[in-house]
Protein backbone atom coordinates (compact mmCIF):
# COMPACT_ATOMS: atom_id res chain seq x y z
CA UNK A 1 0.00 0.00 0.00
CA UNK A 2 1.22 3.86 -0.84
CA UNK A 3 0.33 6.20 1.45
CA UNK A 4 1.00 8.99 -1.01
CA UNK A 5 -1.52 9.05 -4.24
CA UNK A 6 0.36 8.95 -7.38
CA UNK A 7 -0.83 10.76 -10.39
CA UNK A 8 -2.40 9.47 -13.20
CA UNK A 9 0.32 11.80 -14.99
CA UNK A 10 3.01 10.56 -12.97
CA UNK A 11 1.61 6.75 -13.84
CA UNK A 12 1.85 7.84 -17.64
CA UNK A 13 5.22 8.80 -17.22
CA UNK A 14 6.53 5.29 -15.40
CA UNK A 15 4.73 3.70 -18.49
CA UNK A 16 6.99 5.27 -20.98
CA UNK A 17 9.97 3.36 -18.99
CA UNK A 18 8.52 0.15 -19.51
CA UNK A 19 10.12 -1.46 -23.03
CA UNK A 20 8.26 -3.20 -26.07
CA UNK A 21 9.07 -6.62 -25.16
CA UNK A 22 9.94 -7.69 -29.10
CA UNK A 23 11.51 -4.60 -29.62
CA UNK A 24 13.31 -2.56 -26.88
CA UNK A 25 14.36 0.44 -28.09
CA UNK A 26 10.64 1.34 -28.08
CA UNK A 27 8.33 2.25 -24.71
CA UNK A 28 4.53 1.16 -24.93
CA UNK A 29 3.44 4.58 -24.57
CA UNK A 30 5.03 5.74 -27.49
CA UNK A 31 3.50 2.62 -29.43
CA UNK A 32 -0.13 3.75 -28.55
CA UNK A 33 -0.55 0.40 -26.68
CA UNK A 34 -1.36 2.16 -23.04
CA UNK A 35 -4.87 3.60 -23.86
CA UNK A 36 -5.98 4.80 -20.90
CA UNK A 37 -4.73 5.09 -16.96
CA UNK A 38 -7.51 5.53 -14.06
CA UNK A 39 -7.05 5.77 -10.16
CA UNK A 40 -10.25 3.73 -8.75
CA UNK A 41 -9.16 3.71 -4.85
CA UNK A 42 -6.25 2.60 -3.92
CA UNK A 43 -6.19 0.67 -7.35
CA UNK A 44 -4.59 1.63 -10.84
CA UNK A 45 -6.35 0.68 -13.77
CA UNK A 46 -3.87 0.47 -17.13
CA UNK A 47 -5.70 -0.06 -20.32
CA UNK A 48 -4.26 -1.61 -23.14
CA UNK A 49 -4.41 -2.80 -26.47
CA UNK A 50 -2.86 -5.41 -28.57
CA UNK A 51 -0.98 -4.50 -31.80
CA UNK A 52 -1.55 -7.59 -33.81
CA UNK A 53 -4.38 -10.11 -31.64
CA UNK A 54 -2.18 -12.96 -31.88
CA UNK A 55 0.76 -11.23 -30.37
CA UNK A 56 1.87 -13.18 -27.31
CA UNK A 57 3.90 -10.21 -26.16
CA UNK A 58 0.52 -8.92 -24.55
CA UNK A 59 0.64 -11.44 -21.50
CA UNK A 60 4.80 -10.35 -21.17
CA UNK A 61 3.88 -6.33 -21.36
CA UNK A 62 0.71 -6.61 -18.91
CA UNK A 63 3.32 -8.67 -16.56
CA UNK A 64 6.40 -5.74 -17.46
CA UNK A 65 3.36 -3.25 -16.22
CA UNK A 66 2.64 -4.37 -13.30
CA UNK A 67 6.16 -5.06 -12.23
CA UNK A 68 6.90 -2.16 -13.26
CA UNK A 69 4.56 0.06 -11.37
CA UNK A 70 5.06 -2.23 -8.58
CA UNK A 71 9.11 -1.58 -8.00
CA UNK A 72 8.35 1.95 -7.84
CA UNK A 73 5.70 1.23 -4.94
CA UNK A 74 2.41 1.02 -6.44
CA UNK A 75 0.94 -2.31 -5.31
CA UNK A 76 -2.28 -2.61 -6.70
CA UNK A 77 -2.22 -2.97 -10.05
CA UNK A 78 -4.92 -4.00 -13.02
CA UNK A 79 -4.12 -4.35 -16.64
CA UNK A 80 -7.19 -4.42 -18.88
CA UNK A 81 -7.00 -5.22 -22.04
CA UNK A 82 -9.47 -3.47 -25.06
CA UNK A 83 -10.23 -4.49 -28.55
CA UNK A 84 -11.94 -1.28 -29.93
CA UNK A 85 -10.96 1.00 -31.20
CA UNK A 86 -8.52 -0.95 -32.98
CA UNK A 87 -5.00 -0.39 -32.66
CA UNK A 88 -3.26 1.88 -35.59
CA UNK A 89 0.06 2.46 -36.80
CA UNK A 90 -0.93 5.77 -36.93
CA UNK A 91 -0.65 5.50 -32.99
CA UNK A 92 2.76 5.70 -33.12
CA UNK A 93 4.68 8.49 -32.47
CA UNK A 94 6.93 10.64 -34.80
CA UNK A 95 10.16 9.79 -31.80
CA UNK A 96 9.26 5.99 -32.28
CA UNK A 97 9.18 5.46 -35.45
CA UNK A 98 12.55 7.28 -35.58
CA UNK A 99 13.65 5.07 -32.75
CA UNK A 100 12.08 2.03 -35.26
CA UNK A 101 14.73 3.16 -38.00
CA UNK A 102 17.25 3.16 -36.40
CA UNK A 103 16.97 -0.26 -34.78
CA UNK A 104 16.54 -1.38 -38.75
CA UNK A 105 13.16 -1.42 -39.28
CA UNK A 106 11.79 1.29 -41.71
CA UNK A 107 8.00 2.86 -40.13
CA UNK A 108 5.08 1.62 -40.84
CA UNK A 109 4.07 4.06 -44.08
CA UNK A 110 1.46 7.00 -43.03
CA UNK A 111 -1.80 5.86 -43.84
CA UNK A 112 -4.33 8.38 -41.56
CA UNK A 113 -6.77 5.52 -41.23
CA UNK A 114 -6.69 4.97 -44.59
CA UNK A 115 -5.13 1.58 -44.80
CA UNK A 116 -4.24 0.62 -48.64
CA UNK A 117 -2.27 -2.14 -49.67
CA UNK A 118 -0.32 -0.22 -51.82
CA UNK A 119 1.47 1.15 -49.04
CA UNK A 120 3.47 -2.12 -48.55
CA UNK A 121 4.30 -2.48 -52.23
CA UNK A 122 7.04 0.59 -52.70
CA UNK A 123 8.91 0.55 -49.06
CA UNK A 124 11.83 2.74 -48.40
CA UNK A 125 15.15 1.18 -47.71
CA UNK A 126 16.02 2.07 -43.76
CA UNK A 127 20.06 2.35 -44.66
CA UNK A 128 19.95 3.64 -47.27
CA UNK A 129 16.37 5.07 -48.29
CA UNK A 130 16.27 3.30 -51.89
CA UNK A 131 13.32 2.36 -52.94
CA UNK A 132 14.34 -0.73 -55.06
CA UNK A 133 13.45 -3.05 -52.79
CA UNK A 134 11.33 -6.37 -52.87
CA UNK A 135 9.26 -8.23 -50.58
CA UNK A 136 10.67 -11.70 -49.66
CA UNK A 137 8.15 -12.35 -46.78
CA UNK A 138 5.10 -10.83 -46.09
CA UNK A 139 5.79 -11.58 -42.22
CA UNK A 140 8.92 -11.94 -40.14
CA UNK A 141 9.87 -12.94 -36.79
CA UNK A 142 6.53 -11.41 -35.23
CA UNK A 143 3.44 -11.10 -37.35
CA UNK A 144 3.83 -7.20 -37.04
CA UNK A 145 7.23 -7.36 -39.18
CA UNK A 146 7.66 -8.11 -43.05
CA UNK A 147 11.17 -8.93 -44.34
CA UNK A 148 12.70 -7.29 -47.19
CA UNK A 149 15.56 -6.74 -49.58
CA UNK A 150 17.30 -3.71 -50.62
CA UNK A 151 18.89 -4.12 -54.18
CA UNK A 152 20.54 -0.68 -54.17
CA UNK A 153 22.65 -1.71 -50.76
CA UNK A 154 22.12 -5.19 -51.25
CA UNK A 155 20.99 -5.78 -47.25
CA UNK A 156 17.78 -7.29 -45.91
CA UNK A 157 15.46 -5.52 -43.33
CA UNK A 158 12.28 -5.33 -41.72
CA UNK A 159 8.80 -3.40 -42.18
CA UNK A 160 6.54 -2.20 -39.24
CA UNK A 161 3.36 -3.34 -41.58
CA UNK A 162 1.03 -0.53 -41.45
CA UNK A 163 -2.06 -2.09 -39.67
CA UNK B 1 -30.30 -9.61 -24.35
CA UNK B 2 -33.28 -10.87 -25.85
CA UNK B 3 -33.19 -14.81 -24.90
CA UNK B 4 -33.32 -16.05 -28.72
CA UNK B 5 -30.90 -13.85 -29.73
CA UNK B 6 -28.83 -14.54 -27.01
CA UNK B 7 -28.87 -18.33 -27.68
CA UNK B 8 -28.19 -17.81 -30.95
CA UNK B 9 -25.48 -15.50 -31.11
CA UNK B 10 -23.43 -17.57 -28.11
CA UNK B 11 -23.73 -20.71 -30.82
CA UNK B 12 -22.51 -18.01 -33.53
CA UNK B 13 -19.52 -17.29 -31.43
CA UNK B 14 -18.68 -20.64 -30.57
CA UNK B 15 -18.75 -22.01 -34.35
CA UNK B 16 -16.49 -18.96 -35.36
CA UNK B 17 -13.77 -19.78 -32.34
CA UNK B 18 -13.64 -23.47 -33.32
CA UNK B 19 -13.17 -22.68 -37.37
CA UNK B 20 -10.09 -20.53 -36.12
CA UNK B 21 -8.88 -23.00 -33.52
CA UNK B 22 -9.08 -26.06 -35.94
CA UNK B 23 -7.85 -23.98 -39.09
CA UNK B 24 -4.89 -22.35 -36.64
CA UNK B 25 -3.97 -25.79 -36.15
CA UNK B 26 -3.65 -27.08 -39.03
CA UNK B 27 -1.83 -23.91 -40.50
CA UNK B 28 1.02 -25.02 -37.81
CA UNK B 29 1.47 -28.12 -38.96
CA UNK B 30 3.26 -26.50 -42.34
CA UNK B 31 6.00 -24.69 -39.17
CA UNK B 32 8.96 -26.82 -39.89
CA UNK B 33 7.65 -28.12 -43.31
CA UNK B 34 6.42 -25.97 -46.06
CA UNK B 35 8.27 -25.71 -49.36
CA UNK B 36 9.85 -22.66 -48.64
CA UNK B 37 11.43 -20.98 -45.95
CA UNK B 38 9.31 -18.07 -46.57
CA UNK B 39 6.38 -20.03 -46.17
CA UNK B 40 7.28 -21.50 -43.35
CA UNK B 41 7.60 -18.63 -41.47
CA UNK B 42 4.55 -17.27 -43.21
CA UNK B 43 2.12 -20.44 -41.95
CA UNK B 44 3.63 -19.23 -38.24
CA UNK B 45 2.33 -16.51 -38.24
CA UNK B 46 -0.88 -17.09 -40.01
CA UNK B 47 -1.40 -19.63 -37.32
CA UNK B 48 -0.59 -17.16 -34.53
CA UNK B 49 -2.95 -15.00 -35.77
CA UNK B 50 -5.73 -17.45 -36.07
CA UNK B 51 -5.39 -18.97 -32.42
CA UNK B 52 -5.27 -15.31 -31.73
CA UNK B 53 -8.57 -14.43 -33.28
CA UNK B 54 -9.96 -17.79 -31.43
CA UNK B 55 -9.28 -16.73 -28.38
CA UNK B 56 -11.07 -13.27 -29.03
CA UNK B 57 -14.32 -15.21 -30.26
CA UNK B 58 -13.87 -17.44 -27.14
CA UNK B 59 -13.58 -14.61 -24.95
CA UNK B 60 -16.72 -13.11 -25.84
CA UNK B 61 -18.39 -16.17 -26.04
CA UNK B 62 -17.45 -16.45 -22.50
CA UNK B 63 -18.50 -12.67 -21.45
CA UNK B 64 -21.91 -13.85 -23.13
CA UNK B 65 -22.20 -16.25 -20.79
CA UNK B 66 -20.92 -15.58 -17.95
CA UNK B 67 -17.89 -17.26 -17.36
CA UNK B 68 -14.29 -16.55 -17.15
CA UNK B 69 -12.75 -14.92 -20.07
CA UNK B 70 -9.39 -15.53 -18.82
CA UNK B 71 -9.79 -19.44 -18.37
CA UNK B 72 -12.75 -20.79 -20.55
CA UNK B 73 -10.78 -20.37 -23.75
CA UNK B 74 -8.52 -22.89 -22.89
CA UNK B 75 -11.26 -25.12 -20.99
CA UNK B 76 -12.75 -25.13 -24.42
CA UNK B 77 -9.75 -26.15 -26.92
CA UNK B 78 -8.44 -28.44 -24.09
CA UNK B 79 -11.45 -30.51 -22.77
CA UNK B 80 -13.93 -31.02 -25.29
CA UNK B 81 -14.50 -34.41 -27.19
CA UNK B 82 -14.56 -33.94 -30.86
CA UNK B 83 -18.35 -33.96 -31.05
CA UNK B 84 -18.85 -30.56 -28.90
CA UNK B 85 -17.14 -28.77 -31.38
CA UNK B 86 -19.39 -26.64 -33.70
CA UNK B 87 -16.50 -25.85 -36.48
CA UNK B 88 -17.11 -26.81 -40.53
CA UNK B 89 -15.29 -29.95 -41.91
CA UNK B 90 -13.02 -27.74 -44.20
CA UNK B 91 -11.21 -26.40 -41.20
CA UNK B 92 -10.21 -29.85 -39.82
CA UNK B 93 -9.35 -31.94 -43.25
CA UNK B 94 -5.79 -32.79 -43.38
CA UNK B 95 -3.20 -30.35 -44.33
CA UNK B 96 -2.88 -32.13 -47.89
CA UNK B 97 -0.19 -30.85 -50.44
CA UNK B 98 0.79 -26.79 -50.70
CA UNK B 99 -2.28 -26.09 -53.14
CA UNK B 100 -4.73 -28.61 -50.97
CA UNK B 101 -3.79 -25.82 -48.29
CA UNK B 102 -3.16 -22.51 -50.12
CA UNK B 103 -6.66 -23.38 -51.81
CA UNK B 104 -8.10 -24.01 -48.35
CA UNK B 105 -6.51 -21.23 -46.87
CA UNK B 106 -7.53 -18.62 -49.73
CA UNK B 107 -11.66 -19.79 -49.55
CA UNK B 108 -11.59 -19.25 -46.15
CA UNK B 109 -9.90 -15.83 -45.74
CA UNK B 110 -12.63 -14.67 -48.55
CA UNK B 111 -15.03 -15.86 -46.40
CA UNK B 112 -13.74 -14.40 -43.44
CA UNK B 113 -13.45 -11.18 -44.75
CA UNK B 114 -16.83 -10.83 -46.36
CA UNK B 115 -18.09 -11.92 -42.64
CA UNK B 116 -16.08 -9.16 -40.36
CA UNK B 117 -16.39 -6.43 -43.49
CA UNK B 118 -20.45 -6.74 -42.16
CA UNK B 119 -19.61 -7.65 -38.42
CA UNK B 120 -17.61 -4.39 -38.49
CA UNK B 121 -21.37 -2.86 -38.26
CA UNK B 122 -22.82 -5.34 -35.97
CA UNK B 123 -25.12 -4.06 -33.21
CA UNK B 124 -23.83 -5.64 -30.78
CA UNK B 125 -20.79 -3.45 -30.02
CA UNK B 126 -18.65 -5.83 -28.32
CA UNK B 127 -18.62 -8.18 -32.19
CA UNK B 128 -18.25 -4.62 -33.88
CA UNK B 129 -15.28 -3.75 -32.48
CA UNK B 130 -13.42 -7.28 -32.63
CA UNK B 131 -14.55 -7.78 -35.99
CA UNK B 132 -12.99 -4.13 -37.48
CA UNK B 133 -9.53 -5.13 -35.19
CA UNK B 134 -9.43 -8.62 -37.17
CA UNK B 135 -10.62 -7.35 -40.23
CA UNK B 136 -7.30 -5.48 -40.30
CA UNK B 137 -5.08 -8.19 -39.71
CA UNK B 138 -7.05 -10.47 -42.60
CA UNK B 139 -6.11 -7.81 -45.16
CA UNK B 140 -2.49 -9.50 -45.00
CA UNK B 141 -4.05 -13.37 -45.26
CA UNK B 142 -5.69 -12.60 -48.10
CA UNK B 143 -2.98 -10.78 -49.99
CA UNK B 144 -1.07 -14.06 -49.17
CA UNK B 145 -2.82 -16.35 -50.27
CA UNK B 146 -4.71 -14.87 -53.28
CA UNK B 147 -1.04 -14.44 -54.66
CA UNK B 148 -0.08 -17.66 -54.43
CA UNK B 149 -3.39 -18.83 -55.83
CA UNK B 150 -2.17 -17.04 -59.04
CA UNK B 151 0.97 -17.99 -58.98
CA UNK B 152 0.38 -21.58 -58.70
CA UNK B 153 -2.61 -21.70 -60.90
CA UNK B 154 -1.19 -19.84 -63.63
CA UNK B 155 2.29 -21.73 -63.00
CA UNK B 156 3.48 -25.41 -64.02
CA UNK B 157 0.90 -27.45 -65.64
CA UNK B 158 1.58 -29.20 -62.53
CA UNK B 159 0.82 -26.90 -60.14
CA UNK B 160 -1.84 -25.95 -61.96
CA UNK B 161 -3.62 -29.38 -62.34
CA UNK B 162 -2.86 -29.74 -58.10
CA UNK B 163 -4.57 -26.71 -57.63
CA UNK B 164 -7.86 -28.07 -59.40
CA UNK B 165 -7.61 -31.01 -57.89
CA UNK B 166 -7.83 -29.09 -54.87
CA UNK B 167 -10.47 -26.73 -55.53
CA UNK B 168 -12.72 -29.69 -57.17
CA UNK B 169 -12.29 -31.30 -53.74
CA UNK B 170 -12.84 -28.21 -51.75
CA UNK B 171 -15.54 -26.17 -53.20
CA UNK B 172 -18.79 -28.35 -51.98
CA UNK B 173 -16.64 -27.93 -48.05
CA UNK B 174 -16.38 -24.11 -48.81
CA UNK B 175 -19.97 -23.84 -49.10
CA UNK B 176 -20.56 -25.40 -45.86
CA UNK B 177 -19.29 -22.22 -44.29
CA UNK B 178 -22.66 -20.55 -45.54
CA UNK B 179 -24.80 -23.68 -44.36
CA UNK B 180 -26.62 -21.64 -41.52
CA UNK B 181 -27.23 -22.74 -37.79
CA UNK B 182 -30.90 -23.21 -36.82
CA UNK B 183 -30.80 -19.74 -35.24
CA UNK B 184 -28.93 -17.42 -37.24
CA UNK B 185 -31.99 -15.91 -39.05
CA UNK B 186 -32.89 -13.48 -35.52
CA UNK B 187 -29.26 -12.50 -35.53
CA UNK B 188 -29.59 -11.15 -39.00
CA UNK B 189 -32.79 -9.75 -38.62
CA UNK B 190 -31.34 -8.00 -35.44
CA UNK B 191 -28.21 -6.76 -37.66
CA UNK B 192 -25.96 -8.37 -35.20
CA UNK B 193 -24.42 -10.85 -37.51
CA UNK B 194 -25.07 -10.72 -41.25
CA UNK B 195 -27.42 -13.41 -43.06
CA UNK B 196 -24.92 -16.33 -44.68
CA UNK B 197 -26.74 -16.35 -48.03
CA UNK B 198 -25.91 -12.36 -48.45
CA UNK B 199 -22.30 -13.74 -47.35
CA UNK B 200 -22.13 -16.14 -49.93
CA UNK B 201 -22.77 -14.29 -53.00
CA UNK B 202 -20.41 -12.07 -51.74
CA UNK B 203 -17.88 -14.44 -51.33
CA UNK B 204 -18.83 -15.79 -54.89
CA UNK B 205 -17.95 -12.33 -56.00
CA UNK B 206 -14.91 -12.45 -55.05
CA UNK B 207 -13.93 -16.19 -55.33
CA UNK B 208 -15.35 -16.95 -58.96
CA UNK B 209 -13.52 -14.32 -61.08
CA UNK B 210 -9.88 -14.98 -59.16
CA UNK B 211 -9.80 -18.53 -59.68
CA UNK B 212 -11.01 -17.76 -63.11
CA UNK B 213 -8.42 -15.31 -63.97
CA UNK B 214 -6.24 -18.36 -62.44
CA UNK B 215 -6.94 -20.30 -65.18
CA UNK B 216 -8.98 -23.08 -62.77
CA UNK B 217 -12.63 -24.13 -63.19
CA UNK B 218 -15.19 -23.63 -60.72
CA UNK B 219 -16.98 -26.98 -60.02
CA UNK B 220 -20.29 -26.43 -61.27
CA UNK B 221 -23.60 -27.64 -59.88
CA UNK B 222 -22.70 -28.88 -56.74
CA UNK B 223 -23.87 -28.48 -53.08
CA UNK B 224 -22.58 -28.03 -49.91
CA UNK B 225 -20.82 -31.05 -48.54
CA UNK B 226 -22.58 -30.86 -44.92
CA UNK B 227 -23.34 -29.05 -42.18
CA UNK B 228 -21.71 -27.50 -39.79
CA UNK B 229 -20.94 -29.68 -36.32
CA UNK B 230 -20.53 -32.73 -38.88
CA UNK B 231 -17.16 -33.86 -38.75
CA UNK B 232 -14.89 -36.32 -40.00
CA UNK B 233 -12.58 -38.62 -38.23
CA UNK B 234 -9.79 -35.94 -38.84
CA UNK B 235 -11.30 -33.87 -36.07
CA UNK B 236 -10.61 -36.54 -33.15
CA UNK B 237 -6.82 -36.97 -35.12
CA UNK B 238 -6.17 -33.60 -34.20
CA UNK B 239 -7.69 -33.47 -30.87
CA UNK B 240 -5.23 -36.32 -29.99
CA UNK B 241 -2.26 -33.60 -30.80
CA UNK B 242 -3.76 -30.83 -29.56
CA UNK B 243 -5.32 -32.22 -26.48
CA UNK B 244 -2.74 -34.96 -25.61
CA UNK B 245 -0.53 -32.84 -22.48
CA UNK B 246 -3.97 -31.82 -21.06
CA UNK B 247 -5.40 -35.41 -20.88
CA UNK B 248 -1.95 -36.76 -19.05
CA UNK B 249 -1.86 -33.75 -16.53
CA UNK B 250 -5.36 -32.48 -16.38
CA UNK B 251 -5.12 -28.84 -14.86
CA UNK B 252 -1.44 -28.91 -14.69
CA UNK B 253 -0.05 -25.17 -14.51
CA UNK B 254 2.85 -24.16 -17.01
Amino acid sequence: MVETMVSVKEIWRLLGEVKDPELPVVNLVEMGIVRNVALEGNSVIVTITPTFTGCPALHTMQGDIVEHLNEVGIDDVKVEVTLAPAWSTEWITEEAREKLRDFGLTPPPRHNGDFDLLLVETVACPYCGSDNTITKNNWGPTPCRAIYYCNSCQQGFELFKPL
Amino acid sequence: MRADLHEALSARLLAMADDELILGHRDSEWCGHAPILEEDIAFANLALDELGHAIIWYQLYAELIGRDPETLPDELAYQRPAADFQNVRIVELPKGDWAFTLVRQYLFDVYEAVMLEKMAESQYDLLAGAAAKIRKEEIYHQRHTSAWVRRLGLGTEESHQRMQIALDSLWPEALSLFQPLPNDEVLAEAWIVPRLADAQAAWEGQVRPWLTDAGLTVPGDVHAAGKRGQHSKHLAQILDDLQEVTRLFPDNQW
